[in-house]
């Protein structure tokens, strides 16, 4: 209940309602660190995506929204997690066009275009999280590592 | 613990509190029936008020027999509740904020809590204060069940109003002899599109129309699942023998659609609705002829 204004959040994906929730909750995360309009624009299609492949395929899980730093740069990271039957074939689910159902399968290849860092964490029969991160201004140069 | 008062007197300050409530609900209830929270909400007649007054009584005095004085979930709560939570949501539509109507409950305890003070004025002073103590628990109890009932009303409003905005009629606009226009405006879910889809098709059906402009300024978000649905459209009203123009793809949905990996190329695409209805009525022939500029020097 809290959460309005502030950009770390913890939403569940259990419902189209529940999109309608994520997308609105990144855009104005996305906005107040300092987005612009294409690159909120971006984060929040890659964030309808990995939602809906949650709700759809994970069925049902959630979304972690945080703030992020390097090198004085601020980004959004945002990590969509479900306890559903996994990904058996990464390379496979991430091509474009392949869909186990009835989507355009561009969701996921799609998403992992639209931001700057993407990561898969799946195992299966034990769930799936995928972590997507942006910055405000291009990805920094990985300087120092920490 | 007090010494024994009067004979075999083993009441609970709680149970006390019972016991007083029942016998002077009539008093309470007449009281109450002109405090804010009553009066405003019941403005038919008084005898409504002193009506519903008494129930909550009755309910109070039910809770505090079983001891029961700090549980938001005691039973004797569950008869009134739903008579609290619709006095509750009508200050709410009247603009009060929930701390305002928590505030009106408040104001409900002076009236009980001076009564059974009154009442126990022989008592040693140690038994008044715990037989207040309970009462004004069980008050600051009454005013948490409230409380929740705003609040639970508040989530269901929200969740209705999404629904509403989800279901939001859509309606189609015919802008010329055979030239239909849909404005999408808000989430375009599966649920939706299909009913955009049938309210479409059915429509170049009935205006015979050769063209179907499909105007998405007014949607937010254009996902992969938004795009199909789109695809999905267009290709079945040229099935029907129309043509289907998407207008209002602003700059950032197109950057995001080309980097999403979607091909729209099947899709005749217009940046406006007036220059999807411009195409169309071209297409029918028409002669769109713009008036002489009013300073000729700035063509
Ligand atoms: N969270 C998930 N859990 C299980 N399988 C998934 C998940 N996300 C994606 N997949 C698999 O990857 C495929 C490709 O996903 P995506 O590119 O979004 O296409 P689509 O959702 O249209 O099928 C899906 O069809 C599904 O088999
Ligand atoms: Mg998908």
């Amino acid at each position: 209940m809290q959460t309005a204004g502030g950009v770390s959040a913890c939403l569940p994906i259990h419902s189209d309602l529940d999109l309608v929730w994520v997308r609105q909750h990144v855009r104005q995360a996305a906005a107040q660190l300092g987005f612009g309009l294409v690159a909120q624009t971006k984060l929040v299609t890659a964030a309808s995506e990995l939602a809906r492949n949650t709700l759809v395929h994970g069925g049902g899980g959630q979304m972690a929204c945080a703030p992020v730093s390097r090198g004085g740069v601020p980004g959004l990271r945002l990590a969509f997690s479900d306890e559903g039957p996994g990904i058996p074939d990464l390379e496979q689910a991430l091509r474009d066009g392949y869909t186990s159902g009835e989507g355009l399968g561009m969701g996921l290849g799609g998403a992992r275009r639209l931001v700057h860092e993407f990561a898969i964490d799946s195992r299966p029969g034990s769930g799936t999280t995928v972590t997507v991160t942006s910055w405000v201004s291009g990805p920094p140069r990985p300087r120092e590592e920490k | 613990m007090p010494e024994q008062e009067a004979a075999g007197h083993q009441e609970t300050p709680a149970q006390e509190v019972g016991d007083f409530l029942r016998r002077r609900r009539e008093q309470i209830a007449q009281r109450w029936a002109d405090a804010a929270l009553f009066r405003t909400v019941f403005t038919v007649s008084r005898e409504e008020a002193v009506e519903a007054g008494r129930a909550v009584v009755e309910a109070l005095a039910a809770v505090a027999a079983a001891e029961r004085v700090e549980e938001q979930e005691a039973d004797g709560f569950a008869v009134v509740r739903e008579q609290l939570a619709r006095m509750a949501a009508s200050r709410s539509r009247a603009g009060s904020t929930n701390s305002q109507i928590s505030a009106e409950v408040d104001a409900l305890r002076p009236a009980v809590v001076d009564l059974l003070v009154a009442e126990l004025a022989d008592q040693p002073a140690e038994h008044v204060r715990e037989s207040t103590t309970a009462l004004t628990v069980l008050m600051g109890t009454l005013r948490l069940v409230v409380l929740e009932t705003l609040l639970s009303a508040g989530q269901e409003l929200i969740n209705r109003q999404h629904l509403q905005l989800l279901e939001v009629a859509t309606p189609v606009i015919k802008l010329w002899e055979g030239i239909v226009a849909v404005p999408l405006i808000g989430t375009l879910d599966s649920a939706r599109s299909q009913v955009v889809m049938e309210t479409l098709l059915d429509s170049i059906v009935e205006q015979h129309a050769r063209f179907a402009i499909l105007d998405i300024t007014g949607v937010p978000t254009v996902d992969s699942l938004v795009a199909q649905h789109l695809m999905k459209t267009v290709a079945a009203a040229r099935l029907m023998g129309a043509e289907c123009i998407v207008s209002g793809i602003r700059p950032a949905i197109a950057q995001t659609i080309v980097h999403l990996g979607i091909d729209l190329g099947s899709v005749k695409t217009r940046a406006s609705l007036a220059d999807a209805l411009g195409y169309a009525l071209r297409q029918q022939g028409a002669h769109i002829v713009p008036q002489e500029p009013h300073d000729a020097g700035s063509r």
